[in-house]
């Protein structure tokens, strides 16, 4: 277990430092690519299936018993979110083989992205919450150099404001990690939730607790502070998009589970009411954004901040079926999202665009690739028998049972609009005729063998795996489940940690 | 810059200085000093001789790539740790080998020194990429 639990951060760091000692092999970069994140897939697999039969894995790095030293713990949540950074990092190595120029590589794009990796990794690996700020920080250098990596003009304006906000989620962050290690004296998560509970100053304690909220939710795009999303995520080369698409903003959601389950839940009447109406806001200003949008990938964008509400609507809940509903909407949303980025990614490849103006009869030209966007599109909108109708099940049944009737209705009518986006561009990218100047530029661009395997590959796997979840949810729900218990009942949680310290 | 007293005195600071960060390196374990400010003096050295003569005659100097040794760096701060992996403790416990000297001395020589100098190198090359790259860009005009 020691070799297999700090892997997940070893194999990126490794294929990263291989890949900036050969940075003038494109060739060797690509093949630690796809090796080094199939590899990182299977680690997580096995980890998922140790944790789930044997329960939450620990190690204290350096052998510095906790809370002195840096434990890493493995709970369900963890794992799962371990599991779909693998799968993500793979599916878009892979896709990147045929997507990425051959330019941005000999300037690093492996070498980041592998950081990138990591990074992801370190976040949901840590038990200690400044060791979190650091994996934060690696995380989100990685991505500032892969935004703006290639210094085309709308990627470095899309970069700044990235950069703006995410470096004031961060001073949030190290501020509210000043005051809350002023008042308890450590950062260690379990440590801190065994002292948080007998904690004198309790108001102190929820103020600090808002400022969490406000960092993570700034990095998890909720809203009012979303709108650095939508402003850049449509810039960089659509690898990078499809990759921060599908993870980067889960990390703030993670963060946000971990702390108001496991520390945070002294004021839940409190905090939690405020992440409820913080969701069902961040769910409807993402959803009529999107509606306002005419690019591809700026639709999808501003649909990942309508989707991040429906993550914390079950946080905000706080029941064990809205917990539940909660991860199986991670699970779920990862996947959808990150593959209609790659079917965007796609498109931009074979007509240079994702401007609905200039495209059109993807139907005719590629029919299997309207398949391919048809199911990750309607799972997005939640239609049955998909995995995105399970997930929203989940969610509004849990709020229709605590009687939240406000955020139920939303929930619903943002499921509507995004169909209504879904049709939009379903209409505009592939119904309608394509304009003469886009099928010139098409008939331009070589489209050879290995393209298509390259990019359709990932796309089929990762469309499969919408439609198994949907066919057959019995064994993620039964898994989403046994995690948001292991969620709501942190003393299993707070004891792997401790006690693993108190043993020689 | 093209001062001669500049251009003198870096020649005989040159050595001085690399061996101090070496000197930093070596007792960084129980005093302070360590990989990483040795790094930054090494790097310091560097950058005095970048002002007293030009970028060329710096990269000359140094003989490796900057990237280069940051890669080096980073696979010495990783093996570090193999012997760990190997006998199954958690991820950079560290492990010592006492070499005996005479009666009374003996050096201790253990894993977080190897970790030590995977930082250095590392440090050594980041700040090097880049300082060299932006004073480049005054040159190019």
């Amino acid at each position: 277990m020691n070799l297999l639990l700090p892997a997940p951060l070893l194999i990126p760091l490794l294929c990263a430092t291989l890949s900036l000692l050969g940075r003038r092999a494109v060739g060797v970069q690509r093949f630690l690519a796809v090796a080094g994140c199939s590899l990182n897939l299977v680690v997580s697999a096995c980890l998922l299936y140790a944790v789930d039969k044997d329960g939450i894995q620990v190690m204290q790095s350096g052998s510095w018993p906790a809370p002195f030293g840096i434990s890493l713990v493995v709970d369900r949540l963890s794992a799962i979110m371990l599991v779909l950074s693998g799968l993500m990092g793979a599916a878009v190595a892979v896709f990147s083989l045929a997507a990425m120029d051959r330019h941005r590589p000999k300037f690093g794009f492996y070498f980041f992205y592998h950081t990138l990796l990591m990074g992801v990794n370190g976040s949901f690996l840590t038990g200690d919450l400044f060791n979190l700020y650091v994996w934060f920080e690696v995380m989100l250098m990685s991505s500032f150099a892969l935004m703006s990596l290639g210094s085309e003009r709308a990627q470095l304006e899309g970069g700044i404001k990235y950069v703006a906000l995410n470096v004031l989620s961060t001073a949030f962050f190290l501020a509210a990690l000043g005051v809350l290690y002023g008042m308890t004296g450590t950062l260690n998560m379990a440590h801190l939730a065994t002292i948080v509970r007998s904690a004198g100053n309790q108001g102190m304690l929820t103020t600090v607790s808002l400022l969490f909220m406000v960092a993570f939710g700034i990095k998890s795009a909720a809203f009012p502070l979303f709108f650095w999303l939508p402003a850049s995520y449509h810039t960089p080369p659509s690898p990078v998009s499809a990759i921060f698409a599908g993870l980067l903003t889960k990390v703030g959601v993670y963060a946000l589970i971990r702390l108001f389950t496991l520390v945070f839940v002294t004021d839940a009447a409190f905090t939690h009411v405020i992440l409820l109406a913080g969701a069902g806001l961040t769910m409807l200003t993402g959803v009529l954004g999107a509606a306002a949008q005419t690019e591809m990938r700026r639709i999808l964008s501003f649909h990942i901040v309508s989707q991040v509400g429906y993550m914390i609507m079950g946080l905000g809940l706080l029941t064990p079926l809205a917990l539940a509903g909660s991860v199986f909407y991670i699970v779920h949303h990862v996947i959808v999202k990150t593959n209609l980025f790659l079917v965007a990614g796609v498109i931009a490849f074979r007509t240079g665009t994702n401007e609905l103006m200039a495209l059109g009869g993807f139907v005719r030209t590629m029919p299997w690739l309207a398949l391919f966007f048809l199911i990750p599109a309607m799972s997005l909108a939640g239609l049955p028998p998909l995995s995105g109708f399970f997930a929203k099940l989940m969610l509004i049944v849990a709020s229709f049972r605590e009687y939240s009737w406000v955020i139920a209705i939303t929930a619903l009518a943002v499921g509507f609009l995004t169909l209504y986006s879904m049709t939009k561009i379903w209409n505009e990218v592939f119904w309608k005729p394509m304009p003469p100047a886009s099928s010139e530029a098409m008939a331009k661009v070589p489209w050879t063998v290995r393209d298509r395997v390259c990019l359709f590959s990932p796309i089929m796997a990762l469309a499969l795996c919408t439609v198994l979840i949907g066919i057959c949810a019995e064994p993620l729900f039964g898994l989403s489940e046994r995690a948001a218990g292991q969620l709501l009942n942190p003393d299993e949680y707070i004891r792997a940690v401790l006690e693993e310290a108190v043993r020689p | 810059m093209g001062s001669l007293i500049l251009r003198k005195a870096t020649r005989y600071l040159f050595p001085v200085i690399m061996m101090f960060s070496i000197y930093l390196l070596l007792r960084g374990h129980n005093e302070p000093g360590g990989g990483f400010v040795g790094g930054l003096a090494a790097a310091s050295a560097f950058i005095l001789n970048q002002l007293a003569f030009d970028v060329p005659s710096t990269k000359r100097l140094m003989n490796v790539d900057s990237l280069t040794l940051i890669g080096v760096g980073l696979l010495t701060a990783l093996g570090s740790s193999v012997f760990t992996l190997l006998d199954g403790q958690p991820y950079f416990s560290s492990h010592w080998a006492t070499i005996r000297i005479t009666s009374d001395w003996h050096l201790s020589i253990g894993t977080p020194l190897i970790f030590d100098i995977g930082v250095y190198l590392v440090v050594l090359g980041v700040t090097l990429a880049i300082l060299l790259s932006i004073s480049n860009f005054r040159k190019s005009p």
